[in-house]
């Protein structure tokens, strides 16, 4: 089941300890419904991974009110996935059946049923054959794909992605959106996905939100309405890149 | 999906993986072997030539007299068990400390502050300066070794594992926590886990200690038997022959623990997690 999300008018600022306050994230106001994948674009350092980190719980904003599923986020709760870039998220110590387990067992679920919930999740992303082998004995990709599994086989309403593909070669990134955007639509989760890529938030995306840096804010909102699955090559697909492109002042 | 022939073929690859690392398995040992062979030839070579009392330096075939002698009789057994035990209490006693008071360190602030000064200043204090004020403590025997033992090879238990949980990395806590874990489940199932290629060579470490010690100690808190005391009596009478069939026995005992423990474990664990390389 899916949750909406609904953020208004939140700010975040950092301390740095002897200088002065940095804003990092400056008013910023935006909603996903139920089932919607929303893309964050960005430079580096327009603040979208400090969102990010805002949505999953794991920094509390300065200023303004995050709501998920209506509930405003306190602390711990299950409602939320997080993929991370990093390959390095899956635990090398477990298997990735039992890397999948983690949130069910978190969630003292019984171990018949955590086995199976785990199988489905690995059967979802591909990789049923890989339940038993270590994170080190998989490539990026297949990392990245038992993250994914494992952030989904709790059940959140919303999951959350921050550059998941960033460190995979071109032709995997590519194989993995084509697989995302499968995913996203079998499970009909909401998704928050971080990305510096323009081609890749136009493949994925239903909105795409445009920030710019220092301090970080909103640029431009668009809502892409191409058919799915997305041709890259199509018109409109290019005509929508190059409206993104604009904002960023980049032609 | 793979094919069956491609599954044949890589059925076909494994097997002859798992061949090659038998071979070079074998090379090794035997590289290792002939290390002590020759370690073994050169002292041969220095007990006959080199000018030496045979009664001073005893070759090899009076070494390994000795060794059948002792075992006839059964003092060598006795001792070895009794030294066994000792380092086997001794050593529990220095992970339980060790393992706990680390992880304490490494993951509570208050704790590193507290601890940190007081484990810096005890560290490098030789566990034998020790001995006598537990001798006074505790009385003669097992008791004081044991304790004694415990104490001193902890530290390097302590210090490994503080280091080892600052090394856990970040993600690993930041997954764990957005799927929910409380403070109990991140200390157990991440912190303990990810931080095990530490504390193993802290335990490594700490085992190597424990044997120091406790061989010096044997003599010092007058135990009933071990592998120490039997250095240490076949000194009065000059029995250079026991004195070293012991050493050989020490040596050996803490190769079998390398072998059979140490190396186990870490093979069932941070080398097939791939945390290690091997």
């Amino acid at each position: 089941m899916a949750e909406d999300i609904d953020v208004s008018g939140v700010s975040y600022e950092y301390e740095i300890p002897g200088r002065s306050r940095v804003l990092a994230v400056s008013d910023v106001s935006f909603s996903v419904p139920a089932t919607k994948f929303l893309c964050i674009l960005g430079p580096s350092g327009c603040g979208k991974t400090t969102i990010l980190n805002m949505l999953s719980g794991f920094l509390t904003p300065t200023s303004g009110d995050i709501r998920i599923g209506g509930k405003r986020i306190i602390g711990r709760q299950y409602n939320r996935g997080v993929v991370f870039q990093d390959f390095a998220q899956l635990f090398p110590w477990r298997t990735a059946r039992r890397n999948v387990e983690f949130g069910l067992e978190m969630r003292r679920i019984g171990k018949t049923e955590r086995n199976e919930v785990a199988l489905e999740f690995l059967s979802l992303v591909g990789l049923r054959e890989f339940a038993d082998a270590f994170p080190h004995q998989l490539s990026g990709g297949m990392q990245q794909r038992v993250a994914i599994a494992r952030s989904l086989a709790y059940n959140p309403g919303v999951l959350l992605m921050d550059e998941p593909f960033a460190a995979l070669d071109a032709m995997t990134r590519e194989e993995m959106q084509r697989f995302l955007n499968d995913i996203w639509q079998r499970t009909q989760k909401t998704i928050v996905y971080i990305t510096h890529n323009v081609a890749e938030a136009v493949y994925l995306a239903d909105q795409v939100l445009v920030l710019a840096a220092s301090p970080g804010r909103i640029k431009a909102a668009l809502e892409v309405e191409l058919p799915r699955p997305r041709d890259p090559l199509s018109e409109g697909f290019i005509a929508i890149q190059r409206e993104i492109l604009d904002h960023f002042g980049a032609r | 999906m793979a094919t069956i022939a491609q599954k044949r073929a890589s059925a076909r690859s494994l097997m002859e993986i798992r061949r090659h690392r038998a071979i070079t398995r074998a090379i090794s040992y035997a590289i290792g072997l002939s290390a002590f062979v020759i370690v073994a030839l050169g002292y041969e070579l220095f007990a006959r030539y080199g000018g030496f009392s045979p009664k001073l330096v005893p070759g090899l075939g009076a070494i390994a007299q000795a060794l059948v002698r002792l075992t006839a009789n059964g003092v060598l057994l006795a001792s070895a068990a009794a030294t066994l035990y000792r380092l086997i209490a001794g050593f529990l006693l220095a992970c339980v400390i060790g393992v706990s008071v680390g992880m304490l360190m490494g993951h509570y602030e208050w704790a590193e502050d507290t601890l940190l000064p007081l484990t810096t200043f005890f560290y490098p204090i030789p566990g034998l300066a020790y001995a006598p004020l537990f001798v006074m403590w505790f009385g003669l025997g097992d008791l004081p070794t044991i304790m004694l033992v415990g104490t001193s090879s902890c530290f390097v238990v302590i210090v490994n594992t503080w280091k080892g949980v600052k090394a856990v990395k970040p993600i690993w806590q930041r997954s764990a926590r957005a799927m929910g874990a409380t403070d109990r489940d991140l200390f157990l199932r991440v912190i303990l886990p990810g931080s095990l290629p530490y504390i193993l060579i802290g335990l490594r470490l700490g085992l190597a200690n424990a044997w120091r010690i406790l061989i010096a100690v044997e003599m010092v808190t007058s135990v009933q038997r071990g592998l120490g005391w039997m250095i240490f009596g076949a000194q009065t009478f000059l029995n250079t022959d026991v004195m070293l069939a012991t050493i050989v026995v020490i040596g050996a005992i803490g190769l079998l623990l390398e072998k059979q423990v140490f190396q186990r474990v870490e093979n069932y664990t941070v080398a097939r997690w791939g945390m290690i390389a091997t």
